[in-house]
This record gives structure tokens, C-alpha cells and sequence, in this order.
């Protein structure tokens, strides 16, 4: 159960033959195919929440999709606060997840 | 005289003087044509800095009123209770960096006056500033340490003092600005004209910030507060990397500049909800609130000068607000000699969150006929450093 | 000023920017078009990358042909120049204006152009004669009890998804909220592979009733998107897809993913009926009670509003800032033909045209005619007072900062505060990486009705100078002012195939 691509024989749009590539998410390969986005690939690949929040340490993933609500913030090959859902893959991304906890005594709202 | 008092400005200054007064059983109206921490107040640091002040009457001031926080937080927690937000009050220090080598000696040189006027400033060596700051980038030609810079949330301080005033009997007109003054056949004032009518009291005290110029024309004089623009950037959320306030030492010489074009220093610091809050600059374009590119892109640079990680941070948010500022770089604390009844509260310039509760105290004890702990005499609109600039040239 | 010589630079590629831009080159303007996403079409003709070629594509999509002619079309122009890719993250107001010319100076526009968030992207900053604000709407979703678990989606995420990856949210998905939007993202969804549970549609036949048969002469003139609205009801019935009037989803459940939502029957004015609550497990819910504007760039640009918070436009689609002029989803929640209307209207005014012109007859009419439709759809599916009935104390309210309902409104009371930045400010609400764009309206109207006044400061959660995140590395790094000289049409080129796969 969860998110799936459409298999492949089955679409009625008749799509050709796609591209695999891989993407590492947090140390484990996630198959993808080429031209999904990060959060494509990684819901995909089964995984709903991706993050876990500051004041509450929740799961979050995807939520808007669209680049509007930054949920689904990861960082790629090094680099923080990359829109999954905005961000194309690319074979070998190195995809970590972000957990920023809050300073000492920081707020909780 | 009658005892109670009409404070016009809802600011910082406003609400700790709200607070001071009503404690003390002066009976106080604060009034402010928009609501509470709606200015200034609401758009700045939250700084409460002895670090950047030389020796003189600002520094007595302000070491004054750093005396006052850590009690008067206390009391507002206790007073408020735990549903009320924290002020996030924090004495987390202040650290300067001296970036380039012709900035070093006169940082040191500062530090070392600032010590003669008992200001704790601990002259450090690179390694050592890097054990407080272990993210400094390679430019670190001198550092100095000032245990006493503090921090809060400005905007929850002033609904903190705000609250606690009200608790004491304080009453706030929101959205209810001044229209003009009410004078006795003397003179003197006695009141104010608000949209719904008429307000009375036996003083009225304008602590309304950078628009206090305004107001005090409105009430018949004239007062060379003018507004100076700080603009600051705020980024995303981050793990802790950032300790203490720092600075680089080019912010001594901005604050205390007369000049009013573009000027920018670094002032980077953490925020408890993980955010890095980097300002600032400064610029005379009046009340012009538009975004400016150049000034964000220089506060960013020399952030970064400062930090070098920074440069792969993201900036979500910019906000830029009015500073109060004087042409003697000093408050005016007191009434006014021109019209009795009129009194001001205001023109402290970037420091207005740090030294309300001094101001407060001042304000409170000159109305009430007390000698106040600090000598209130250089803060008085009668001062001669502001005479040249009480006539109107405009 | 002659056509030829005015730069008109279009922000936001979707059907109204498209417009925008085919008519400022029909009239002989040089167009700079810029979109955030690597691909033209905007949000509502999403499509897959050219990685992935189909012979079927256009089933997805409603008006294909017309996206791929306009594309196609500005493409293969040498007189447009498109950035992808392209972030305009700041507009500066310029205070100078040029005498003599029929079109002033709007400001500057500064622009990263590179990978979406990436590092090192190319700072523009464009000064262009006249501007097209043409960037769109994103859905907005009211807050409810579990809505920030994962596997709870916007509407959008569902179809955007669904249209540009092939990729379906989940396998049981029901999908709730409020407007016609609804159903296309139940048809792509049911089109992706899922199983579409139901559709929960909050308002009544009454309202919608009341929204849609006043005039439905309008609905006549209005037939295009009638015969897309039937075409997804028609949709619903082949896929079998219930479709459910006055029930909402009032809760998601699950721990660390969605695993069933609670259905509820609402009143007419949304409040949950105790009673009716139907529990239904499911790997995905999709929820969305319709679109906010995104305003950010019109407001740093200065333009004024309506009070109903759309950017105002005159006859010719101006705003009240000289050569700033607005088209599609920002003045008003209306569809893809008003929006294409909108956008040709604005390109050919900003390219030195009137409002009053010949050509422009034929949109002058259809803008007037799908405006009265969005009317309609507003009376129909607009968001009713009741709806904070569905929250709760612990509910999140603030997505980015976890602030909590019984949070804002402990602020809201111990403070005495009636100002929107200082609530913020004391609560964080809105404060997180969205910048309120989630919960800046939410919160808005739920201060607002429970503060003795309301409101009193003024500010609207949409005003954000930064309109995007930037890196202080790019901050500080020098913009190119010559677009012409700067290279940057160069990023990506692969992107630029994104649109030429087989038709």
C-alpha cells in the first residue's frame, strides 16, 4: 500500500520505455526512473515521511507538491532545504533527511 | 497636579513606562493609533547590548538598565503565568570581531575605554574566540568578549510589560491615534484630542519612537527625532552553530554615525526557534519602508565574512523597522522646558528595547518627584547637546 | 514608445503568462518569460519531463493543444526569451518614472536563475518597460486534526504528481474538501492506478444549487468549461467514483502515516454534525477548500487589492501601479479560459496596445463572462464560518512552527494582542519556511473572529518581501543587470526539450 508509479504497461497514455536511476536516501538506494522528482522517487520508493519536525520530532513528508508549503525539505549531495517535490533526481543524488532540532531552551509553541 | 498620565506609543518605551507608572498607582492611559508592538518594537533585534556603547551618558544608561532585565523578567514570568509566551530573555554575551587588520586597534581601543567606564570586555586571542564561536571564518585580526550583552524577543517583551501594566490598572486605547493637544489657559497641556473625544490628564508623556517628532508637532513642538531605517534577514531553521551575539567591529562605527546614507555592519546571532537573525543597516531614507536589494546584499556579505558557512543558507524573511533616531545620539528622558504638562520618552536610536526599563524608572521618579538612581539631567530635553537642534529648520 | 522597442517581461509560464507573452510579441514586443519550474505550462498543464515520452499525454490534460501551440510557438521565438528555472525572489520599487512614454519604469526585478533550491544560482536583476504578474494560485487546505501526518495531501500534490511523475499518492485515497477542483483530482488520481474512495464535497445541494442555476445563461456562454466539468463528471461515473455533498474528512489517523480518515456530515455552514462521524481506512486522503492567490510579488510590486484579496485590475488587466499588469488565477479564482483571456488582454496592453482594441474583442467578451462564472463557483464551494468546528486544542495550525490551535488562541488571550505581527511574532505562527503561506489566511480569519474587534494592525499574511528563500551566498553575490550578456539562457538547455515530445 502507498504511493506507487502507474505500472508501466497498463497506462493508457502509451508511455516509451523509461530510464532507471538510484538515489541514495540516507545511505540506502531508492530506484527511480529518470525525470522524477526527489520526493517522486522517494514516495515511490514507499517512504510517506521524511523529516521529522523541530518542536515535536513528527514525520513529515509530502504535502502540497507544488513548492508551496516546504515539507518536504531533504538535502542533496550536501546541500540543505531542497524542495523534493521541486527538485528533479539525478542518478547517485546523496539525499539526506533533515531533523533540526531546536537551540537549548529553545521555544516551543 | 492630578495623577495620572496619558502615554502616547504602545512601543517598548511606552509599555515600560505604562508598567513603572501604573505600578506605583499613577493612573495611565496609553494610546496608539495602531495596537500594541505594532512599530519599531516589533521590527528590530531585541537587543540589550553594552558592547557597543563607548563610555558616556548612554553607557550609564544602559548598564543601568541591564541591572533591571533579569529581576523584571522574573517578575513578568510570575506575574504572567505560564500561558503567557516566554520573552526569551537571554544573557548569552556578545563577541566582536575585528575582520580585517586596520579594524583591529580601534576595536581594542574601544574595549580598552569601555573597561575604564566598568564595562566587562574581555580582550581574546583568535584561538579563543573560536573556542566560543567554532564556525568563525579565517578573518579574525582581534576579538573582544562582553559577558553583559543580552537578548530578548522584542515584540513579547512589550506585550509582557504591556500585560503586566494592564494587570496594574493601566488602560490601552488601540488604533486611536492623537489628533492634537488640549492646552489650560496657561499653556500648558492638559490632554489630548483623540477621534471619540477628549482625553485629560495631568501630564502627557510621547514615547511613540521614531514618530515622536510627529506627535510632539501635533502637540505644538517641535522634536528632531527623525527615522532611521535598520533592515535585517532572517534564515531558515539550522542545528545550533551560533553561540553568542556576534558582531563584526564595524558596528560600533555605524551606530554611532551621523551619516545617512547606506551603512551596514554584521550582527549575527541564533534565535530559540533556530533560526540565524543577521542585520543590519542603516539609512536615513525617512519613512521609505520599500525593500532595498543593496542594503540586504551587503548585510549578507559581510555575514558571510563573519561565517563563511553561511553562504549556502537560505534567507527566508527580511524585515526592516524605524529606529528613533537623535542628533546627539542620546534619549530625551523627561518633560519638555516649552510646555509644561508635555513629556517625552523616546530617540534611543537602536537601543530602545535595552534601555526602556531604565527609561521607565527615570520617567517614573521624575514624575513622581523622586531622586531617580541615575542622574536623569543628561537625558533632559534641555540638555545643551539638543539645544541647536530645537529649532525647526525645516 | 514604439512596440518594438518595449521589454515586457512576463512572470509565471501557466496559461495566463503563456497568453500574456504571444500577445506582447503579436504586437511586436520583446518578451522575457520567466517560470520557477524547469517546464512551461504552470501548475495546471504539469506534464511529464522529456525523459519520459508519451503517445497519449494530452488524455491527461484539458486544452493540450493550446498549451503545446503557445509553447511551441514562444519557444521557437527569438523575439521571447524563456528562463526556467527562474526565481524571482524580490521586487524593488522604483520611484523614477519616464516622462514622455506611453509605458514608465515598474522597478527592478531580482531573479536567481539555476536548479530550485539550488547554490550558485545566476542573479538577475531585470528592468523591464512593463511587467506581467501572471503567477497563479496554490490550494488551500484548512487545518484539521491529523492533517500534518504524512500521506495526508493538497489536491495539487495529488495531480501534480499524477500528471508529471505518473505517480499516484496511494492506493485508497479519498479525496474531500470543497470546489470543482475536486473532481479533476479524483479523475487523476483514478487515472494514476488509485482507487478514489469518494469524493467529499463540504457544501450542500442547496448552496450549489444557488451558486450554479441563477443564471445559467452564463454556464451556456461559459461552455468550455462546462463541457469540462461534465467531462469529469462523466469521469466519475466510469471510474465509479461516489461523490458525496455535505461531508467533509474531520480527521486523518495513523501514527507516523495516514491510515484512516473519519468522514463527517457538515451543517451548511461546515460545522461537523455530532453523530455522522464514518471512519474509512485508507493509505492517502487528498483535501483541498480551494486556491489563494499568490500575491507576494504583486504586493512588493505595490499593487493595490480588492477586498477579497485579488490583485485589482482595470479593463486592460492593469494594476494600480503603472506598467505592472496582472492576469489569470491572481485577479480571481476563474479557470484556464479566463485566465488565457486575462493573459492575452495584459501581454497586449503591457506591449503598448488599449484595452478598447479590436482584437482584443472576442476576450473582452469571454473575460466577462467566465468572471461571472468564478461568482458563481465562489457562491457554490466558497469556504463557510463553520469550519473551525472541525478543530481541536492539539490540532496544528501552523504547519512549519507546530503551533497549535489552543496555542494561538492561549497567545491570542494572555496577550490582549489584536495585531497580526505581534501574535505572529509571539507565537511563530506563520513565521516557518512557508512564510504563512499555508496557514497565513487560517490564521488570519481565526484571529479575527475570535478577537473582541478583530484585527487591528492592518497586516495580511501575504505580504513577503523575500518571495522566495535565497542563499546569503547568492545575497551577496553581484546581480546581472544585461539578460542579453549574462549566459544564463544557457542553464539546463535539456530543459528546453521539456516541451517537444510527440504530440
Amino acid at each position: 500500500m502507498g504511493p506507487r508509479l502507474f505500472p508501466f504497461g497498463v497506462d493508457p497514455i502509451r508511455p516509451e520505455p523509461t530510464t532507471p536511476l538510484t538515489i541514495i536516501l540516507d545511505g540506502v538506494p531508492v530506484a527511480g526512473v529518470a525525470g522524477q522528482s526527489v520526493a517522486g522517487v522517494i514516495l515511490a520508493g514507499g517512504t510517506l515521511g521524511f523529516r521529522r519536525t523541530s518542536v515535536h520530532g513528527t514525520p513529515r513528508g509530502v504535502f502540497c507538491g507544488i513548492g508551496i508549503c516546504y515539507d518536504c525539505l531533504v538535502e542533496v549531495n550536501g546541500r540543505r532545504d531542497v524542495r523534493a517535490c521541486q527538485r528533479r533526481a539525478t542518478e547517485g543524488d546523496v539525499v539526506t533527511t533533515q531533523h533540526d532540532a531546536l537551540p537549548p531552551g529553545g521555544a516551543a509553541a | 497636579m492630578t495623577n495620572n498620565v496619558i502615554i502616547v506609543g504602545a512601543g517598548i518605551i511606552g509599555a515600560a513606562c505604562a508598567r513603572a507608572l501604573a505600578v506605583a498607582g499613577v493612573e495611565v492611559t496609553v494610546i496608539d493609533r495602531g495596537t500594541v508592538a505594532g512599530g519599531t518594537s516589533a521590527a528590530c533585534e531585541g537587543n540589550l547590548l553594552i558592547s557597543d556603547k563607548g563610555p558616556g551618558h548612554e553607557l550609564v544608561l544602559a548598564q543601568y538598565a541591564s541591572t533591571l532585565w533579569k529581576h523584571t523578567v522574573a517578575e513578568l514570568a510570575e506575574q504572567l503565568g505560564d500561558t503567557f509566551p516566554s520573552v526569551e530573555y537571554d544573557p548569552k554575551g556578545g563577541l566582536v570581531v575585528a575582520t580585517t587588520v586596520t579594524g583591529a586597534g580601534p576595536l581594542l581601543s574601544f574595549a580598552a575605554g569601555q573597561r575604564g567606564a566598568g564595562v566587562d570586555a574581555w580582550t581574546i586571542d583568535a584561538d579563543e574566540a573560536r573556542r566560543l564561536e567554532p564556525d568563525l571564518g579565517p578573518a579574525v585580526e582581534a576579538a573582544v568578549y562582553y559577558p553583559e550583552d543580552a537578548q530578548v524577543q522584542p515584540t513579547i517583551a512589550t506585550e509582557a510589560l504591556m500585560a503586566s501594566a494592564r494587570l496594574h490598572g493601566a488602560r490601552v486605547l488601540e488604533n486611536t491615534p492623537v489628533l492634537g493637544p488640549i492646552h489650560d489657559s496657561a499653556g500648558a497641556l492638559v490632554g489630548v484630542r483623540i477621534p471619540s473625544g477628549e482625553l485629560r490628564a495631568g501630564r502627557v508623556l510621547v514615547a511613540a519612537g521614531p514618530w515622536s517628532g510627529q506627535v510632539a508637532n501635533l502637540l505644538g513642538v517641535y522634536l528632531p527625532v527623525r527615522p532611521r531605517r535598520g533592515e535585517l534577514l532572517v534564515t531558515t531553521r539550522m542545528r545550533h552553530r551560533i553561540f553568542h551575539k556576534v558582531y563584526d567591529a564595524d558596528y560600533v562605527g555605524a551606530v554611532g554615525s551621523d551619516d545617512g546614507a547606506l551603512q551596514t555592519s554584521s550582527v549575527v546571532e541564533s534565535t530559540a526557534s533556530g533560526t540565524v537573525l543577521i542585520g543590519s543597516s542603516r539609512q536615513q531614507v525617512g519613512f521609505d519602508s520599500s525593500l532595498r536589494v543593496d542594503a540586504l546584499s551587503e548585510i549578507a556579505a559581510k555575514a558571510i565574512r563573519l561565517f563563511p558557512f553561511l553562504a549556502d543558507v537560505a534567507v527566508m524573511r527580511s524585515y526592516g523597522g524605524f529606529r528613533p533616531f537623535m542628533p546627539d545620539h542620546l534619549p530625551v528622558i523627561g518633560e519638555d522646558p516649552r510646555m509644561p504638562g508635555l513629556w517625552h520618552a523616546t530617540g534611543h536610536e537602536g537601543a530602545g528595547i535595552g534601555l526602556s526599563l531604565a527609561t521607565a524608572v527615570l520617567i517614573r521618579d521624575l514624575m513622581l518627584g523622586i531622586i531617580p538612581p541615575i542622574d536623569a539631567s543628561p537625558y533632559s530635553a534641555s540638555r545643551a547637546s539638543l539645544a541647536p537642534h530645537l529649532v525647526d529648520v525645516a | 514608445m514604439n512596440a518594438s522597442n518595449i521589454q515586457v517581461l512576463v512572470i509565471g509560464a501557466g496559461p495566463a503568462g503563456l497568453a500574456a507573452a504571444r500577445a506582447a510579441r503579436a504586437r511586436g514586443a520583446s518578451v522575457t518569460l520567466l517560470d520557477s519550474s524547469d517546464q512551461l505550462g504552470g501548475q495546471f498543464w504539469r506534464h511529464l519531463p522529456p525523459e519520459r515520452p508519451s503517445a497519449e499525454e494530452r488524455m491527461l490534460h484539458h486544452g493540450w493543444a493550446t498549451f503545446r501551440e503557445l509553447s511551441e510557438t514562444l519557444e521557437a521565438d527569438d523575439g521571447c526569451q524563456i528562463f526556467r528555472g527562474a526565481q524571482v525572489w524580490a521586487i524593488e520599487r522604483s520611484p523614477e518614472r519616464v516622462d514622455g512614454t506611453a509605458v514608465g519604469l515598474p522597478g527592478a526585478v531580482h531573479v536567481v536563475v539555476g536548479e530550485p533550491d539550488g547554490v550558485g544560482r545566476q542573479r538577475l536583476a531585470l528592468r523591464p518597460n512593463a511587467i506581467v504578474l501572471a503567477t497563479g494560485a496554490h490550494d488551500r487546505t484548512l487545518p484539521f486534526p491529523g492533517w500534518d501526518l504524512p500521506g495526508v495531501f493538497t489536491g495539487g500534490a495529488a495531480q501534480a504528481l499524477a500528471k508529471g511523475e505518473r505517480l499516484a499518492v496511494g492506493r485508497r485515497v479519498v479525496v474531500a474538501g470543497a470546489g470543482p477542483f475536486l473532481l479533476p483530482v479524483a479523475a487523476a488520481l483514478a487515472t494514476t492506478g488509485a482507487t478514489v474512495l469518494g469524493v467529499f464535497e463540504a457544501n450542500r445541494a442547496a448552496a450549489l444549487v444557488r451558486g450554479w442555476l441563477p443564471n445559467p445563461w452564463e454556464l451556456v456562454g461559459a461552455a468550455n468549461k462546462g463541457t469540462e466539468l461534465a467531462g469529469y463528471l462523466a469521469g466519475h461515473l466510469r471510474h465509479r467514483i461516489p461523490y458525496r455533498l455535505g461531508r467533509a474528512v474531520v480527521a486523518a489517523h495513523g501514527s507516523d502515516r495516514v491510515e484512516s480518515v473519519t468522514i463527517a456530515s457538515v451543517a451548511a455552514d461546515w460545522a461537523p454534525i455530532p453523530g455522522t462521524e464514518q471512519r474509512i481506512e485508507v493509505d492517502a486522503v487528498c483535501v483541498s477548500h480551494g486556491f489563494t492567490p499568490r500575491l507576494e510579488l504583486a504586493i512588493a510590486a505595490g499593487c493595490a487589492l480588492t477586498a477579497d484579496r485579488f490583485v485589482k485590475v482595470d479593463d486592460g488587466q492593469g494594476t494600480s501601479v503603472s506598467s505592472v499588469f496582472a492576469a489569470g488565477e491572481i485577479t480571481g479564482i476563474g479557470g484556464v479560459d479566463l485566465a488565457l483571456a486575462e493573459g492575452r488582454v495584459a501581454g497586449h496592453v503591457a506591449a503598448g496596445g488599449t484595452a478598447s482594441d479590436r482584437e482584443l474583442r472576442q476576450d473582452r467578451r469571454r473575460r466577462r463572462t467566465f468572471r461571472g462564472f468564478a461568482a458563481r463557483l465562489e457562491a457554490a464551494h466558497g469556504i463557510r464560518s463553520g469550519w473551525p468546528g472541525m478543530l481541536t486544542d492539539g490540532t496544528i495550525v501552523c504547519r512549519c512552527e507546530e503551533v497549535s490551535f489552543s496555542a494561538l488562541c492561549g497567545a491570542a488571550e494572555s496577550t490582549g494582542s489584536r495585531s497580526l505581527r505581534s501574535l505572529k511574532l509571539s507565537t511563530r505562527v506563520g513565521l516557518g519556511i512557508c512564510q504563512g503561506r499555508v496557514c497565513g489566511r487560517t490564521v488570519e480569519e481565526l484571529l479575527g473572529r475570535r478577537l473582541v474587534g478583530g484585527l487591528g494592525d492592518g497586516v495580511t499574511a501575504d505580504r513577503r518581501p523575500i518571495a522566495a528563500p535565497i542563499r546569503l551566498g547568492e545575497l551577496a553575490a553581484d546581480p546581472v543587470a544585461d539578460v542579453a550578456t549574462s549566459g544564463v539562457d544557457e542553464f539546463d538547455q535539456r530543459n528546453s526539450e521539456s516541451t517537444r515530445g510527440p504530440t
